[in-house]
């Protein structure tokens, strides 16, 4: 294989403004298949706006983003197609609280897909399993704790067999006891070789699973390396002091 | 946690309260009663809801029974027409397209700050005038058919009748679509923004985000609002009869006059028109439930 057929994402010179404030000023990156990056960086330093333009959530204004040879623009049938590739695990959940378990999960196969519902139901109940709880599949999301919401999330992003899966700080709203059941099934998901984007604080899982680190500060990327190099020797005086007031305590 | 189930117990202030409100009312009937110096005859007045002919010895129908008819025929139309409006509209008002937004903004803001009476005037003068030979109401009213014939007796009335309820159960609609357009664009609104976008990450298109997502979510806020405005047309039908719609309000107007018996006409009529929207209430709250309960 080339380096251009592993190439999954691209984002080249991306930038993004709210209106006064520049929350991306020029982004560059590819990502490999199988890659697994972690984004880690203060506040308002731009990561979480960065992951939302790659499947679209939020429209960059400059630049140009790649995602499975589908260049993102206005037309929407390519937003859609790009969707389908990229799975999305939000730090609130975001599950519908107006379904079951099991419904939030065959919804997305069976309305963008066209998948019937049995074959959508017996998915789920496959990825219900993995993140180990398909007791659950019939209680409604408030039914459940915080941790368990987050693994149906992320089971309800695997139902449609993304070949990329973006998470946005998705232990920052949970109770510390919860965080480790999400990040064990974060953790099985990078080991089966999915091309994973992680927003994160959580600096013992980017040891264990990231092959790229990525710090972010001001909208920009202010250092990229393997996590070796990151934590032991960061070049970067932003990075020194980031991870000094991260990792002190 | 408080417990809901407890027993209301009344203690002294309550007893208060409750006898002089009592004390009061009394005190008003009998001060009424004094000066008012009016003779008192419900007898009068019933036989205009319903009388005993004498020759076929039946009960007949008469101007307020019928009045009633046509009050709870405005209604039920009325609330589908500006359900169905205030929806359309409601997507509308939070549509991508400017277009469609600036019309339903203007609509909902020509109708909400005209006052009702003078919206009913100009509609019925200027619009009306226009839309019902545009719909070809007339015809239709006049048409010889006697199925067509059956069909608008049973559904509006009297056929002579049938373009003037059609103008008034429109301007009703549109009327009151205005507000439920409101009550419709606040409810989606508040669904927060994280599930128009996990909807939109699983690949669900706008419109499939908005049918399975916010639109069932939507519906449980939409509810109680929703009843009160229903409620509300209800009792705005009334206004229709100062465009010549024959419901309750208009002939009560006509049996007062025609009898002079107005305080007991328009009693009763409070009576009936109070009837009416306190089943509705009724009917909602008990919806509400049913819904609440299937919840869970």
């Amino acid at each position: 294989m080339t380096d251009t057929d592993k190439r999954v994402i691209r984002l080249d010179n991306v930038s993004k403004s709210f209106g006064n404030f520049q929350a991306l000023k020029g982004v560059s990156f590819d990502i490999n298949h199988g890659q697994k990056v972690v984004v880690c960086g203060p506040s308002g330093s731009g990561k979480s706006t960065m992951i939302r333009c790659i499947n679209r959530l939020e429209e960059h204004d400059g630049g140009s983003i790649t995602v499975n040879g589908v260049e993102l623009t206005d037309d929407m049938a390519n937003i859609l197609a790009v969707r389908r590739e990229v799975g999305m695990v939000f730090q609130q959940f975001n599950l519908f609280p107006h379904l079951t378990v099991l419904d939030n999960l065959t919804l997305g196969p069976m309305r963008s897909r066209g998948a019937d519902k049995q074959q959508a139901q017996g998915t789920a109940m496959e990825y219900l399993e993995r993140v180990r709880i398909p007791d659950q599949a019939n209680k409604y999301p408030s039914q459940l704790s915080g941790g368990q919401q987050q693994r149906v999330a992320i089971a309800r992003s695997l139902c449609m067999k993304p070949k990329i899966m973006l998470f946005d700080e998705p232990t920052s709203a949970l109770d510390p006891e919860m965080i480790k059941e999400v990040l064990d099934v974060m953790i099985e998901l990078a080991e089966e070789g999915m091309t994973m984007i992680v927003v994160t604080h959580e600096m013992g899982f980017a040891k264990t699973v990231a092959d790229t680190m990525i710090f972010m500060d001001h909208g920009e990327i202010v250092e990229v390396a393997p996590p070796s190099e990151f934590f032991s020797s960061p070049r970067s005086e932003r990075t020194q002091l980031f991870l000094s007031q991260i990792l002190s305590h | 946690m408080i417990r809901k189930n407890k027993k209301p117990r009344l203690n002294w202030i309550d007893f208060a309260v409750i006898s002089s409100v009592v004390g009061f009312l009394i005190f008003v009937v009998l001060r009424v009663d004094s000066v008012l110096n009016y003779s008192w005859n419900w007898n009068h007045v019933f036989p205009f809801v319903m009388y005993l002919d004498e020759d076929t010895g039946q009960w007949v129908s008469n101007l307020l029974l019928e009045g009633l008819i046509i009050t709870l025929r405005l209604a039920v139309y009325g609330i589908i027409i500006s359900a169905v409006i205030g929806v359309v509209m409601g997507l509308c008002r939070i549509s991508s397209n400017l277009f469609l937004r600036m019309v339903a903004r203007s609509y909902v803001e020509l109708v909400r700050n005209t006052p009702p009476l003078v919206f009913i005037f100009i509609f019925y003068f200027f619009l009306s005038t226009q839309l019902m030979p545009l719909l070809g109401i007339d015809e239709l009213a006049r048409s010889d058919s006697p199925a067509v014939k059956t069909m608008i007796w049973i559904l509006c009335g009297d056929p002579i009748l049938f373009s003037n309820f059609v103008s008034g159960l429109i301007c009703l609609s549109i009327f009151e679509g205005a507000y439920i357009t409101e009550i419709v664009r606040a409810g989606i609104q508040s669904i927060p923004r994280g599930q128009w976008e996990a909807g939109r990450a699983i690949g669900l298109s706008r419109i499939d985000v908005m049918r399975y997502v916010i639109l069932p979510q939507a519906v449980s806020k939409i509810a109680p609002p929703l009843a009160n405005q229903f409620i509300t047309l209800i009792k705005d039908s009334s206004i229709v009869s100062l465009i010549s719609i024959q419901e309750l309000t208009f002939m009560a107007v006509e049996v007062g006059v025609s009898t002079s018996r107005i305080f007991e006409v328009w009693i009763l009529v409070a009576v009936m028109y109070f009837v009416i929207c306190y089943s509705c209430v009724l009917f909602f709250n008990w919806l509400e439930r049913r819904a609440a309960r299937s919840k869970r």
